[in-house]
């Protein structure tokens, strides 16, 4: 019995522990031969260097393929954003006819494969006769970044305390200073990490983009490609710079909020 | 993915008509805020799918050049495409339905460790967290393309499972199934990883406390406290992870091989882009979403919980 106890106690953190290596295993890859001394293909292990990291952008279009990707992300994210926090605010607190069927457009391109919703948009681009490019990607992303967005949102929106917004109006501020004052702020965290989400959902999108995007490339659509012949260490490169921008940008926000919470607990 | 917890009350039978006034007034704010978005998915979600499902069923005239289909009711599209390609298709949901599971174990495992085991040791706890989301950090296709390396037949991790004989001498993992599994299970291992965190996180420890000191052993507090307690972060969890390696490709076209690994987004792809098949590319992608929506719904009548959907 005592034996049993003891292997309870320490399965979860052993197996949790191995899981938590797993999940860096090809993290730390990417990063590791990111100093690979390889000409073209990135494939085996031929010695340290420097020179990838001080010339990221060495590889052929790799840099173009980056910059369409950001501001592809960038774009997609503000519109998703947008569009998606009005929807969350206006379904989850205002009635109205035919909300439930709203309920259910909303959440079925979450259920929907990636690729279908790629094929589907193809088809429509394809029938309306526009060119594909940056736009196209654009609209596509939006498309599926919205419904994480509206998800995200909803469930900040339905933890909100309504009694706030009472005393507001109590204190006489008007349903929009109200709106501005109280509502908005409490609601943006949710907002940002929609946004959040939804920057990092379409910058790393590949099916969708590679059905709607014809010749124009993606920093994903670079790799796949280049995946054939050999990725070019540049791209570990800067798979490993986002990797440390955006964990240097979580961890910081970790960090002050822990602070924040030991001074309030302090208090 | 909660459902707004408190519903606003409903109306009353006898209001005033000034308050009637003010209900309706907010209706109309409601429905503006949502008009544009909905406009949006409109034009660019509900529309496209209707243009999928009539390009579905397009005939080729004979004769006619690659590529060019006109507008017809062929139903037989559908006939060829479940005849011809019932195989890639079920082994999506196959490879699917077992990377889920893997994901769950591993997931709940992860989730557990840092939301109950670590709840004491917050800053530990927030390093973890950090670990849980990293992959989101680092591109898809990269962490891809880095496990077909880790695991192709110079590296290390064939060479260990070859000396302790779970592999044969000659054994291989990258152009297998097992390959393609594993890769799907890493890849979605946070869609299922955070919900269940985030249930987990509110689970009041008091509770298991409680059973304890009702002589419930540790597995049996977990199993009657706790696991049902975290059902809706697994719900949607395994929702998460089952939609998207259902339909994805990339871990069966860089970790698979052609041949006995296909899954069906392979297939749409080629028939899309390589072929130039439209009608069968749209009929395929027609029936993974129409099967999708069949097993999401049975699931959801199965084992959903009114704080989901």
């Amino acid at each position: 019995m005592r034996f049993k106890q003891r292997i309870g106690r320490w399965l979860v953190p052993v197996l949790g522990g191995l899981a938590f290596v797993y999940l860096l295993v090809p993290i730390a890859y990417i990063f590791v031969y990111s100093f690979n001394d390889a000409g073209r293909t990135n494939l085996t292990w031929q010695g340290f260097t420097f020179s990838n990291w001080l010339n990221p952008c060495g590889a052929p279009n790799i840099c173009d393929a980056l910059g369409n990707s950001l501001s592809i992300a960038f774009v997609a994210t503000i519109i998703a954003t947008v569009l998606g926090t009005a929807i969350a605010l206006g379904l989850a607190r205002y009635k109205f006819r035919f909300r439930k069927l709203a309920d259910i457009l909303i959440i079925l391109p979450l259920a929907t494969p990636e690729v279908v919703l790629g094929a589907s948009l193809l088809a429509q681009f394809l029938n309306l006769g526009w060119e594909l490019g940056y736009w196209t990607v654009v609209i596509s992303h939006v498309t599926f970044c919205m419904a994480f967005v509206v998800v995200t949102v909803r469930a900040r929106v339905s933890a909100l305390d309504g009694r706030l917004e009472e005393a507001a109006g109590d204190l006489y501020a008007s349903p929009r200073t109200t709106f501005w004052k109280v509502t908005f702020p409490l609601l943006l965290p949710g907002v940002v990490a929609a946004a959040l989400l939804s920057f990092a959902m379409s910058f790393d999108d590949f099916i969708i983009a590679n059905f709607n995007s014809g010749t124009f490339d993606t920093f994903p659509k670079f790799i796949y490609v280049a995946a054939t012949r050999g990725i070019p260490a540049q791209a570990n490169v800067i798979g490993s710079g986002i990797f440390l921008i955006a964990l240097v940008i979580v961890v910081t926000g970790t960090v002050l909020s822990y602070r924040r919470q030991k001074a309030l607990a302090a208090r | 993915m909660r459902a707004p917890a408190s519903r606003r009350p409903e109306p009353a039978e006898n209001l005033s008509a000034a308050e009637q006034k003010a209900e309706k007034a907010r209706g109309r704010i409601g429905v503006g805020l949502i008009v544009p978005g909905f406009v949006f998915l409109l034009l660019f979600f509900a529309a496209p799918v209707f243009v999928l499902l009539a390009m579905s069923l397009y005939a080729k005239p004979p004769g006619a050049e690659t590529g060019v289909f006109v507008p017809a009711f062929e139903v037989s599209n559908y006939v060829v495409a479940l005849s011809e390609y019932w195989v890639p298709l079920l082994r999506s949901f196959l490879f699917a339905g077992i990377a889920t599971v893997l994901a769950l174990i591993i997931g709940y495992t992860m989730a557990y460790l840092v939301a109950v085991r670590l709840r004491q040791h917050k800053l530990l706890a927030a390093i973890l967290l950090v670990i849980l989301i990293a992959p989101f950090f680092s591109s898809f296709v990269l962490r891809t393309q880095a496990w077909k390396q880790i695991l192709s037949d110079e590296g290390f991790v064939v060479e260990a499972l070859r000396f302790v004989a779970i592999l044969p001498e000659d054994g291989r993992l990258t152009a297998t199934s097992i390959a393609v599994v594993a890769g799907l299970t890493y890849n979605f291992l946070p869609f299922m990883t955070l919900p269940i965190y985030a249930s987990l996180e509110r689970l009041d420890t008091r509770l298991l406390e409680a059973a304890g000191d009702l002589f419930a052993s540790p597995m049996t507090a977990f199993r009657k406290v706790t696991l049902p307690l975290s059902m809706p972060g697994v719900f949607a969890g395994t929702l998460l992870t089952f939609i998207p390696a259902s339909g994805d490709y990339i871990n069966a076209t860089i970790l698979g091989n052609n041949r006995d690994t296909a899954m069906i987004g392979q297939v749409i792809d080629s028939r899309f882009f390589k072929i130039v098949d439209y009608p069968m590319a749209a009929a395929l992608s027609t029936v993974l979403m129409v099967v999708i929506l069949i097993l999401v719904m049975a699931y959801i009548r199965k084992f959903g919980t009114k704080e989901l959907f």
